[in-house]
């Protein structure tokens, strides 16, 4: 490429990014994945709408506790992520969090956090915890605020809008030196749960860390993931959305869209950068960029979901 | 009652604090920091640990990010450790001791009492 052409692209990367955050925004039509900008988005009102209207929008990793260099005001950042959700044209019907809700399970940092979440003008939440949240040997202080949905098992299914949901949890069965374990029991409860369901039902399917490898050294995946996805590939339209390593990453298999969302408390090194997962700082100014969350919608035509993720920049 | 059970809980956890200050302030001063690990950079250093039956291991968290010590078989827990927070383990039977991080599983470690 030559250097008239790189900078054009960086200046029009440099637009995109002045419009709308430094968001890109992915329709999924048939199983095929399409990148479209959001600035394109943006200008042409029709390929907005085709995007559909909002389901549910992820927010992810708030780490209600935190207050290192790499973001002294967690607090600050998941307000300004609530009034984004808050203050989109059309709100969604649910709002998804996948975990990290706190940084150290204290019950001070559940309760702010649970404060702070009901500001956000769409009510209905569902969770599935991390391992900041299950730091205490007894999960009590998620279960006791978040673990009616699932009778504290921290797996449970529901539906909306024709989409069936499935929330797993796959930070409690660690092995040592190992990744995170979705365990023989809860994959017989998906087997029962997912039998009978017709192949065109969209599926959406949630944990914390991420249920496809990324990077294995740091922890970043589920040992018996495989276990899971051969009794997804049957679905037309399968989506599979974690957190855990406050970045995008995203990847097409098929049928099955794999997406992890930002964090809305600090962004953390790519896979491999460093001595390990922890947060990373950047500059003040740059925070903003690396945070906020991710929006997905039904596209009527084929029926499918839509993805896009927006910071708070 | 549950108040209670815990407040005494909690005066043991004080006493044996108080304890371990008071018998390792002052440690011989032919092996300073034997029992203590530091947890840095996502690794226990040492990895691995020897001290003889008795001994009170600290684990001292020096990482921006919070860790766990968490035995194999469910010997000891810690909480959540953030930044500069610390955790104690009194040893009293020979045998070994495999730990992990809760939070980083690959964070593994082992004390050796013999």
């Amino acid at each position: 490429m030559s250097d008239e052409k790189l900078l054009q692209s960086r200046r029009s990367a440099l637009k995109c990014m002045a419009f709308g955050g430094a968001g890109t925004l992915f329709a999924l039509a048939g199983g095929v994945f399409t990148p479209i900008e959001l600035a394109v988005a943006a200008a042409d009102k029709q390929s907005a709408a085709r995007l559909g209207k909002p389901l549910f929008v992820q927010i992810s990793d708030t780490h209600i506790g935190f207050n290192k260099d790499a973001n002294p005001d967690v607090n600050a950042t998941l307000t300004q992520s609530i009034d984004l959700v808050n203050g989109m044209p059309e709100q969604p019907a649910l709002i998804i969090h996948t975990g990290d809700i706190t940084h150290l399970s204290k019950a001070a940092e559940f309760d702010l956090a649970q404060q702070m979440f009901s500001r956000l003008r769409t009510t209905e939440m569902h969770t599935v915890p991390g391992e900041h949240d299950t730091t205490d040997a007894t999960v009590r202080e998620y279960f006791n605020r978040f673990g009616k949905a699932s009778d504290n098992k921290g797996y449970y299914s529901f539906d909306h809008a024709g989409v069936h949901f499935v929330a797993l949890i796959n930070v409690l069965q660690f092995k040592p030196g190992g990744l995170g374990t979705l365990g023989t029991e809860q994959l017989a409860w998906v087997a029962a749960d997912l039998k009978g369901r017709s192949n065109s039902t969209p599926i959406v399917v949630f944990a914390h860390m991420p249920l496809w490898t990324i990077y294995e050294p740091w922890g970043w995946g589920t040992g018996d993931s495989e276990q899971l996805m051969s009794q997804l590939r049957r679905f037309g339209s399968v989506t599979v959305l974690n957190g855990h390593i406050h970045q995008i990453v995203q990847k097409v298999e098929g049928n099955v869209t794999f997406h992890t969302a930002r964090s809305t408390a600090y962004p953390q090194p790519t896979a491999g950068t460093g001595p390990g997962p922890g947060p990373l700082k950047v500059p003040t100014d740059q925070l903003p960029n690396m945070l906020g969350v991710t929006r997905v919608s039904v596209v009527k035509h084929p029926r499918s979901l839509a993805l896009s993720d927006t910071t708070i920049a | 009652m549950t108040t209670g059970r815990l407040r005494s809980l909690r005066n043991t956890v004080g006493v044996a604090m108080l304890c371990w200050f008071a018998a390792c302030g002052p440690t011989p001063a032919e092996s300073p920091d034997q029992t203590k690990i530091v947890v840095k950079n996502f690794m226990f250093v040492p990895m691995s640990l020897t001290v003889k039956p008795g001994s009170t291991v600290t684990w001292a968290n020096m990482d921006d990010e919070p860790h766990t010590v968490v035995s194999n078989t469910g010997l000891f827990r810690s909480g959540a450790m953030d930044t500069n927070e610390s955790f104690s383990f009194k040893f009293d039977k020979p045998g070994t001791y495999p730990f992990t991080c809760s939070i980083h599983p690959r964070m593994v470690g082992i004390i050796v009492v013999q």
